[in-house]
């Protein structure tokens, strides 16, 4: 029988691991490469990994030759591949197929898109049509506004006039292969995913979720995969500051009868 | 075990560099190569494959020197292995938009997965059931769960069928005819289970 998937996230700002909450304030947690090593040692199903570094950054690194991280985010995603037998989800930074291009050459499997999805609509079906849905994941980030969930955009910070669920239907109509669902407020409160939203969206599309933001321990992954029907689910803090994390969340769901792949540890 | 060395067949095909990043991970000699001495003197072929079954057979065509292929394969006995599309394509035919001619080897032919309600493609870590006792499962145990991508599955003799996997419906997820083996999932992508997998493959001779 097919599994449900546990997925690491991994946000990328300026070519370190960085910790985020509520979409706006980030902690420096290190070296991408030697994180994505351990991650895949411990079992994950699949890595999400997004480059959050805001174009301006972008551009000041450039020009600073004295930045101690010189790796680019492609670069990264090359490491990676050697180092992981694993599908590898890339996003940030895509705006024409030659974007996606360069990263499926480099070993990624599936790229996401974000705010392509409200911008560029287009380079969603172009792109489907080009290497297949499977390669395509819509990004949508969600926030509670009048009682509904409405899109983010985390450009500005602020509210398209989008519902969460309509963005999630054009998605799927462009031709996406899966849905990554950010809550953000949520994000890096470790309450819980918002159980509501998932059920929201899961109603209204048949392509796959993969729910994120709000995990603070175990039993919340548990809570996703048994109160809706996503077929992922995804966090990205927690993993980060404990041993064999990937692994124990695992162990929980496996031992608590969740459709999971037996947790392993892999020598790598 | 020293002498082995792969040559890794690439068409365009996009998961060339992932079966190399794990081959060379493994330890053995691999080279990315359509070239005629490369398939004469490597001890393995493998055949990776992503995509429609149509543009694969198309710039298979244009790209590998086939006579030289089919001798290797089909008379010095190679060991062969095709990934995915490169496993469906050594059927007779496919039928992902339209009817397309493969390279023949085996009888079988590629047709559409019958999956019920299950969205395809057919995405994600699925488990397979061996059919059959085959040397590319050994050791496996019960790390059975490997990394699936596709929307079109592979039809032939029960002979030929060494495991299946079910979503919706149970379809042939790999295959073995004497020195010919094809699977439908990834072994480069498929952690642990890809990686006693394919040093299975590679401890052939």
């Amino acid at each position: 029988m097919k599994k449900k998937r546990l997925i690491p996230v991994l946000l990328l700002k300026n070519g370190w691991l960085v910790q985020s909450k509520s979409f706006s304030r980030y902690q420096n947690l290190g070296n991408p490469t030697t994180s994505v090593k351990r991650l895949s040692q411990w079992g994950s199903d699949e890595l999400v990994y997004l480059d959050i570094t805001k174009d301006s950054d972008y551009s000041l690194r450039r020009d600073d030759q004295n930045y101690p991280n010189r790796q680019t985010f492609l670069e990264i995603i090359e490491d990676v591949s050697k180092v992981t037998f694993m599908p590898i989800t890339v996003g940030g930074k895509i705006s024409k197929i030659s974007d996606i291009e360069n990263r499926l050459k480099l070993g990624a499997d599936k790229v996401s898109l974000n705010s392509a999805l409200i911008n560029t609509p287009k380079l969603i079906s172009k792109s489907a049509k080009e290497f297949g849905s499977q390669c395509i994941v819509a990004s949508i980030d969600a926030k509670i506004e009048k009682n509904d969930y409405y899109v983010y955009n985390s450009k500005n910070s602020n509210i398209y006039n989008i519902l969460v669920t309509e963005l999630a239907q054009l998605a799927e109509s462009l031709g996406a292969g899966e849905i990554l669902l950010n809550s953000v407020d949520r994000d890096g409160e470790g309450i819980g995913y918002d159980i509501e939203l998932l059920n929201k969206v899961c109603e209204k599309v048949n392509i796959p979720i993969i729910a994120c933001g709000g995990v603070g321990e175990w039993s919340h992954f548990r809570d996703g995969l048994d109160k809706s029907n996503v077929d992922a689910v995804a966090a990205a803090n927690i993993f980060h500051y404990q041993d064999q994390s990937v692994y124990l969340a695992k162990k929980f769901l496996h031992d608590n009868q969740m459709n999971v792949r037996k947790p392993d540890l892999i020598r790598l | 075990m020293k002498n082995v060395k792969v040559c890794l067949l690439d068409y365009g095909s996009g998961n060339v560099r992932s079966v190399f990043n794990l081959i060379n991970h493994i330890g053995f000699r691999v080279v990315v190569s359509n070239d005629e001495k490369d398939i004469r003197s490597c001890t393995h072929l493998i055949l990776p494959g992503v995509g429609s079954f149509g543009t694969a057979m198309d710039k298979i065509k244009r790209k590998i020197p086939l006579s030289v292929l089919d001798k290797e394969v089909l008379i010095k006995k190679k060991p062969f292995l095709g990934i995915c599309v490169g496993l469906q394509v050594i059927f007779q035919k496919g039928y992902e938009f339209g009817e397309h001619d493969g390279l023949g080897w085996l009888n079988g032919i590629v047709e559409k997965l019958d999956s019920e309600n299950h969205p395809l493609p057919h995405i994600g870590w699925n488990s397979i059931k061996e059919k059959k006792r085959s040397p590319l499962f050994t050791g496996l145990g019960k790390i059975n769960d490997f990394y699936f991508v596709h929307s079109f599955a592979v039809k032939t003799d029960a002979a030929l069928v060494i495991s299946k996997t079910f979503y919706g419906n149970t379809f042939c997820s790999a295959i073995q005819k004497d020195n010919i083996f094809g699977v439908q999932f990834h072994p480069e992508k498929s952690q642990k289970a890809g990686i006693v997998l394919m040093k299975n493959f590679l401890s052939l001779i």
